[in-house]
């Protein structure tokens, strides 16, 4: 703190709030925060779907197989980096970062933690007034990859691969964006900031009010994530690997952190909109929990969030492409808009009454 | 395979006549249990025809037969369906006793009744275990191989191997049952419904399972029968055909058991037909071990085999995957003439093409899972 004090006397107020700060933010929210997280996910996933499916998961590299995820990013980066000579070169090269930063860029309007108090730094990175439209136009981004890397592959499963992220992400966007508008409605503010203070204010979270949406924004999530039982696009039983089929080493990787870094942001966002961000849960039965920082709640409802994505995989199977259409399209998208109208019209007889 | 397509004019909102590709599914894709591949014409993911194409594996087993006396062939017969060695030894076995007339003594016949028992039992699993997975349920996978690592142990204990088990010979079995081994059986006989629960409760009632295989693959019981279908296939389209109810062999003439049917010949029926046949298969395990009579486990027979001059004998049992047949022709010397194995993975294999017309490719996975083929069989 002292040190970050000299640096902002050092290069002066207006510089160090708009450039300085949200520059180390990054740095150490992705190199301290995201990469580590996403690599030990890839380690917890492991180890839970070994303990659901009656095995023991990775334990040979490290104590516990601690060491695993750091072998594996090794391996990934020393291998040799193949590039299909029917591929379009730059498409195939420009895919993976376009499912990556997105996913990454999204982090940045997430809070962690409460607004600063003064002379104090805050627990994000920006706060945008249009948060959850910058979200949702972000997470839009990342389907050109998927559907890039299966074209540029020039094969025909993972153009098959890339046709089935593209129908199943545009699908998916619909209700998931709609699935925010009622929280939106509740909380008469985009910012994700001003989301958790309403729900602060209002001493609901808004899971209880929008319990629907909640369960839209959640199965939308899983299928914008292409996770089990939405993972169609890489299904490894029917396309082979799907629109990743011919990625290997470093470039895999890439789809890969794309992957789980979306399934923390489509948590995390989660967090925010439905289960009150950084608040405490239970305020004023256990008062003690109001005393724990607020980014130590919002980390473990993320984790939570975390730890039901790895129970699907566990336990569902896939669905079939044409089915998937039809949840999206026929259930999910009416109801998320007769959500939007009950919300408004209770909201509309609340302010006549109250 | 250039003709019937599938019929433009249908009513399907999905299908558009637009442009076809060509793609190859296999011999290396994940789900095609082996080195099968598929040819497909797909418009976009619906298939419009398949011609599965055959050979990868094919290794001459039936030209070596004869190349080889009567007792060395039952190692080929290993190797044919690897994944279900003992019902492929007690076929052969049976088809021999009949060409040089040789009686099986009741011990040997109740314990080869149990190792097929138990062979259908893994068969079973290893197909549940992989047809659950293709549909993208990962976790049944590895209950399914718990369960079989533990029949498998039961085979190593009784002869050493545990998956090419050359387990039987023409007359009777190799050994007797190693001490102690009908407890180690019974103990896992007893607790295997329980874990056959433990399955069903994963699939049985799960709505997308039910979405991914009701309906899917449909084989109408008069098609069934005009390809030839056998085993559980053709049990899940509802007709009572078991050989091991209709023609009784080994001890299958004194155990109580059932022939689970299914009705309308889906993907799902021949799921819950196979899981109850694995719960019969333990029944009769357990049949068998509490009347495992006592005596001899081979018949009296001479120390070379000779077929008489121009017999032939065909043997067919209810294999895992249907009738497992071998037909010999014998010419006086000690080696077969000739040997024909009626293989039921690759007479069913044989409707797919049928099933999977105008079906998307995630059913065709669905769908050549169900059918439980084993390349080893179908290529020979």
């Amino acid at each position: 703190m002292a040190l970050l004090d000299a640096l902002r006397r050092a290069v002066g107020d207006p510089l160090f709030y708009f450039a300085v700060s949200p520059a180390l933010k990054i740095l150490v929210l992705l190199f301290l925060g995201i990469l580590p997280v996403i690599t030990y996910l890839v380690l917890a996933e492991r180890k839970i779907l070994g303990f659901i499916q009656a095995r023991v998961g990775p334990n040979r590299v490290g104590p516990w197989g601690l060491l695993q995820p750091i072998a594996d990013v090794m391996k990934l980066l020393v291998k040799e980096d193949t590039l299909p000579s029917q591929a379009v070169k730059w498409a195939f090269i420009l895919a993976p970062c376009l499912v990556v930063a997105p996913a990454f860029i999204i982090f940045s309007v997430i809070p962690m933690g409460p607004p600063p108090a003064a002379g104090h730094m805050a627990w994000y990175v920006t706060d945008v007034n249009t948060g959850l439209l910058f979200i949702i136009a972000l997470a839009t981004v990342g389907v050109y990859g998927l559907i890039i890397g299966g074209w540029s592959s020039n094969n025909k499963f993972s153009l098959m691969g890339g046709l089935r992220s593209a129908a199943q992400m545009i699908s998916y966007e619909v209700p998931q964006g709609l699935s925010l508008v009622g929280p939106l409605m509740l909380a008469g503010s985009l910012s994700l900031v001003g989301i958790v203070e309403a729900q602060a204010r209002l001493s609901w979270w808004f899971v209880f009010p929008q319990i629907v949406a909640f369960f839209i924004y959640l199965v939308a999530g899983v299928a914008e994530s292409n996770r089990n039982p939405f993972d169609l696009p890489e299904a490894e039983s029917e396309l082979v690997a799907g629109f990743h089929t011919e990625y290997s080493g470093m470039r895999f990787a890439l789809f890969f952190l794309g992957e789980y870094a979306n399934m923390i942001v489509i948590s995390a966002v989660a967090t925010t909109v439905f289960l009150g961000g950084w608040l405490p849960p239970f305020p004023h039965l256990v008062p003690a929990f109001t005393h724990v920082p607020g980014v130590i709640w919002f980390v473990l409802k993320v984790f939570g969030f975390l730890f039901v994505y790895i129970w699907f995989r566990g336990t569902f199977p896939r669905y079939r492409f044409d089915q998937l259409m039809d949840l999206g399209w026929k259930w999910m998208i009416p109801l998320a808009l007769l959500n939007i109208v009950a919300t408004g019209v209770i909201k509309l007889l609340l302010a006549h009454h109250g | 395979m250039a003709e019937p397509i599938v019929d433009p004019t249908a009513s399907d909102a999905l299908f558009d006549p637009g442009e076809e590709m060509e793609l190859n599914f296999g011999p290396q894709h994940p789900s095609t249990h082996g080195v099968l591949r598929l040819k497909l014409k797909v418009d976009g993911e619906r298939i419009l025809d398949c011609y599965p194409i055959i050979g990868y594996l094919h290794r001459g087993t039936e030209k070596l037969f004869e190349l080889h006396p009567f007792f060395q062939n039952v190692p080929h017969t290993d190797r044919m369906d690897y994944v279900a060695a003992a019902t492929n030894n007690l076929a052969y076995v049976g088809a021999v006793e009949k060409l040089v007339g040789l009686t099986v003594p009741p011990r040997a016949r109740y314990i080869r009744t149990i190792l097929a028992e138990l062979q259908r039992i893994s068969s079973h699993l290893l197909w549940l275990a992989t047809h659950a997975i293709d549909i993208g349920a990962m976790t049944p996978f590895f209950y399914c191989f718990r369960e079989r690592e533990q029949v498998l142990d039961l085979f190593e204990q009784y002869c050493g191997a545990r998956l090419t088990l050359n387990c039987m010979r023409p007359g009777g079995l190799p050994h007797d049952l190693p001490v102690g081994w009908t407890d180690t059986c019974r103990a896992f006989a007893d607790k295997f419904p329980s874990k056959v629960d433990e399955y069903e409760e994963l699939l049985t009632d799960n709505r997308i399972w039910k979405k991914r295989t009701v309906g899917i693959g449909v084989l109408a019981p008069d098609v069934a029968i005009d390809y030839g279908i056998t085993g559980p296939m053709l049990r899940g389209s509802g007709v009572d055909w078991d050989l091991r109810k209709a023609m009784p062999y080994e001890a299958y003439g004194e155990v109580e058991f059932d022939v689970p049917l299914g009705k309308n010949g889906d993907t799902y029926d021949r799921y819950l037909v196979r899981m109850a046949e694995m719960r019969q298969a333990n029944r009769i395990i357990l049949q068998c071990l509490e009347k495992l009579p006592a005596g001899p486990i081979m018949a009296k027979r001479p120390r070379v085999l000779k077929s008489g001059k121009d017999t032939e004998a065909y043997h067919g049992i209810e294999g895992p995957k249907g009738e497992i047949g071998f037909y010999i022709v014998g010419d006086g010397t000690p080696n077969p003439y000739r040997c024909h194995v009626r293989a039921p993975s690759f007479i069913n294999l044989q409707v797919v093409p049928e099933l999977s017309r105008g079906m998307l490719i995630a059913d065709l996975v669905a769908i050549v899972g169900t059918t439980d083929i084993v390349l080893g069989e179908v290529d020979r």
